[in-house]
């Protein structure tokens, strides 16, 4: 049979964002896939180096919509660890709970949006209604929907009042009956499981070899969820099962992302329960040099930042590697064999979020770097000049 | 009462058409009821149809343009034909013709092949492709729907009218009502679903898959036409299923208003299942139809071939 190439975006309406896969594909069946992303670079890293460091986290969270708390948090524990220091435990405790309601809205999202992805629109907008109401808790508990802008390093910018707990955890308890019933619609459903069960299969050896991250890798089988590998926050502090799955196909990811919602809501209910009285606050003045990492377990996986300090009030380098980044080569053995009909739940199924990943660097195929941070700088600022001379603008 | 061309104008086009555009509406309020969602007003169809044909019609550059433009006028005259054959039946019985029932059934696969053709013409990889899709799920619905359409056929002593059938389940009785004629009956409105490209076998059009398949360079009018096709298919079929599996219509207030609920009924179940599935891979779909629903079909002819 001929060799077709189908292009799926980088506009597609089953996309919310720019990305461009190029699938190979013999009738229905696909023998190769390519992945091409850096349609949405925004130059964050280059614009948070610019900014102090109390200043960066508002622009860091503004790297995803739906990470909006991932990335400030794991950039404060980067600023952090350079001096290093402790954060206060009242605010490891707010910063925990921001966190799961971040997972839980975003993992309601993926489960809303791959039930549209399988026609399945009922699911689609059960799903999106109870994110409603999580993020309506979200707002009785931090005053914003989703960019909610509670991290600073050393701690956090806003306390819970303790007068808004009662209502945050009686909107909670309400969403759990609901939950249940969309957890129980989805997974005994045997259409679903025609359409998802042995679909997209991600080996365990391939998860490692890939080195895939968050519910992508539980789902095969890898028990790794810095949560509990690596705690931070108050994860330590309470109660909560890691979900692994064993199969590695859509099902499977999908049982992880919908199992963690109510893992979640069980560290939301301790956290408000438990939370300890005192500052919420180091009050740091000034970063000293030197350089430090932070990594958390984000709704996707691990996401990683590197910062480095001169003890000036701004970041010299800063950088981003968010879970996208690490997930998506893992399409390579999931995709090529399967039919064209599982190619949308296939790469939806990962939950990408390519904002999040656009970074970028050039290499040769053995995987040199050809052009370094710096290149793109300067490179980014001559077509700038060029841009700015075709239109006809004086040179600088 | 009327001559066969104004039977055609007036009800297989016009009526059809209104009262199409009204089923489509209680689809989609239906669906936005069991979605938490408030549901668009009476008259939305008809707004959204209107304003597509005001659109700019584009025929794409590698688009064979005849056949790109005449297959959603072959779709539509292929609904208004068949749903004239059935508002015969229900208004003037004495005009139906012997073996009209066949000719309904030929007509039937009319909007499909309109949507193949069209999908092919338009030259789109990702239309072809749907256009493809369609064609399987012909060859996977068409054989239970006939096999489940014997029923009728069989329980109403060999009748091929599609009056004759009407007039026998209003002496008799529904043929849903017999084992034979529900379990055909379930099959044929398997059938239904997969006819009118709803979930979960709108694997031709997928839009999340395959962007709207053979749909997707039509724009405009083509589109329009279509989309009112779609529409005219909501009325059609289940007048279809009511004529021979649930007692059609009879001419009185009474026999309209239980007319309109047997419409209602059938149109809602439709939409539930729409509702309540997701979409199935096209390998699935042709081994279900071939498998589980021949097997239903075939058991209710065997069954009314003894008399149940």
């Amino acid at each position: 049979m001929a060799k077709t190439i189908l292009p799926i975006g980088p506009y597609h309406p089953l996309q919310e964002e720019p990305e461009f896969f190029t699938l190979t594909v013999e009738g229905e069946r696909i023998t190769d896939i390519d992945v091409r992303v850096g349609y949405n670079h925004r130059g964050i890293e280059k614009l948070s180096e610019s900014k102090t460091f109390d200043q960066s986290t508002f622009v860091i969270e503004r790297i995803c919509g739906i990470c909006s708390t991932s990335h400030p948090f794991a950039f404060t524990r980067a600023v952090e660890d350079i001096f290093p220091m402790e954060v206060p435990e009242r605010a490891q405790y707010i910063r925990t709970i921001i966190a799961e309601g971040e997972r839980i809205h975003s993992h309601l999202l993926w489960l809303g949006l791959a039930g549209h992805f399988l026609g399945y629109n009922t699911v689609f907008m059960w799903a999106w209604k109870l994110r409603e109401e999580i993020l309506d808790v979200m707002e009785i508990l931090s005053g914003n929907r989703n960019n909610y802008a509670m991290f600073r390093p050393g701690g956090v910018r806003r306390d819970i009042k303790p007068e808004d707990i009662p209502a945050a955890l009686r909107r909670i308890d309400s969403i759990v009956p609901t939950l249940e019933m969309l957890k129980n619609a989805v997974i005994d459903d045997p259409v679903l499981h025609a359409r998802t069960k042995g679909v997209g299969v991600l080996s365990k050896a391939d998860s490692i070899r890939y080195s895939a991250v968050g519910p992508t890798a539980r789902a095969s089988g890898v028990a790794r969820d810095l949560r509990k590998n690596c705690p931070y926050g108050a994860y330590d502090k309470v109660e909560w099962n890691m979900i692994v799955t064993q199969n590695g196909d859509v099902f499977d990811k999908a049982v992880v992302r919908i199992l963690e919602t109510f893992e979640s809501i069980k560290i939301i209910k301790t956290c408000l329960d438990h939370l300890p009285e005192g500052e919420i606050d180091a009050n740091i003045t000034s970063v000293p040099p030197g350089e430090g990492i932070g990594h958390i377990e984000a709704p996707r996986g691990e996401t990683f930042h590197y910062v480095r300090s001169d003890g000036t009030n701004r970041p010299v380098r800063h950088k981003v590697r968010a879970p996208t980044f690490m997930n998506l080569p893992t399409f390579k053995a999931t995709i090529v064999g399967e039919t064209l009909a599982d190619a949308t739940i296939i790469l939806a199924a990962i939950d990408p979020c390519y904002c999040c990943t656009e970074r970028m660097a050039v290499r040769d195929e053995t995987g040199r770097t050809l052009l370094h941070g710096p290149d793109l700088v300067r490179l980014s600022q001559e077509k700038t000049e060029r841009i700015r001379r075709e239109m006809g603008a004086e040179p600088r | 009462m009327f001559a066969y061309p104004t039977y055609f104008v007036l009800f297989g086009l016009v009526l059809t058409a209104v009262l199409g555009l009204l089923a489509s509406w209680v689809d989609r309020k239906v669906t936005a009821r069991v979605q938490y969602r408030v549901g668009p007003p009476v008259l939305q169809p008809a707004i959204d149809l209107v304003k597509l044909l005001g659109k700019e019609t584009l025929i794409p550059a590698g688009a064979h343009k005849p056949t790109f433009l005449a297959a959603p006028l072959i779709s539509l005259a292929g609904v208004a034909a068949v749903s004239t054959l059935l508002w015969i039946t229900v208004l003037q019985p004495s005009r139906g013709f012997t073996g009209d029932v066949f000719v309904a059934l030929y007509l039937l696969t009319m909007p499909s092949l309109g949507i193949i053709l069209g999908g092919f013409a338009s030259g789109n990889p990702v239309a072809s492709l749907g256009a493809s899709r369609e064609m399987k799920l012909i060859l996977a619905y068409e054989l239970p729907f006939v096999i489940a359409l014997f029923v009728p056929i069989i329980l109403s002593g060999h009748a091929i009218r599609l009056p004759d059938i009407a007039a026998h389940q209003a002496d008799a009785g529904a043929f849903v009502l017999h084992p034979s004629g529900f379990l055909a009956f379930l099959a044929a409105l398997l059938c239904t679903q997969a006819k009118m490209g709803l979930v979960p076998f709108d694997v031709a059009e997928a839009e999340t898959e395959i962007t709207g398949g053979p749909l997707v360079d039509y724009s405009g009018s083509g589109l329009a036409l279509y989309r009112l096709c779609k529409n005219m298919l909501f009325i059609t079929l289940p007048l279809f299923l009511v004529v021979m599996f649930l007692g059609g219509i009879t001419l009185s207030v009474l026999g309209i208003v239980y007319g309109a609920l047997k419409l209602i009924l059938v149109v809602a179940v439709l939409t539930l299942i729409r509702n309540t599935n997701p979409r199935i891979r096209i390998d699935q779909a042709m081994r279900f139809f071939w498998f589980p629903v021949t097997v239903v079909a075939l058991a209710g002819v065997v069954l009314a071939m003894v008399g149940w």
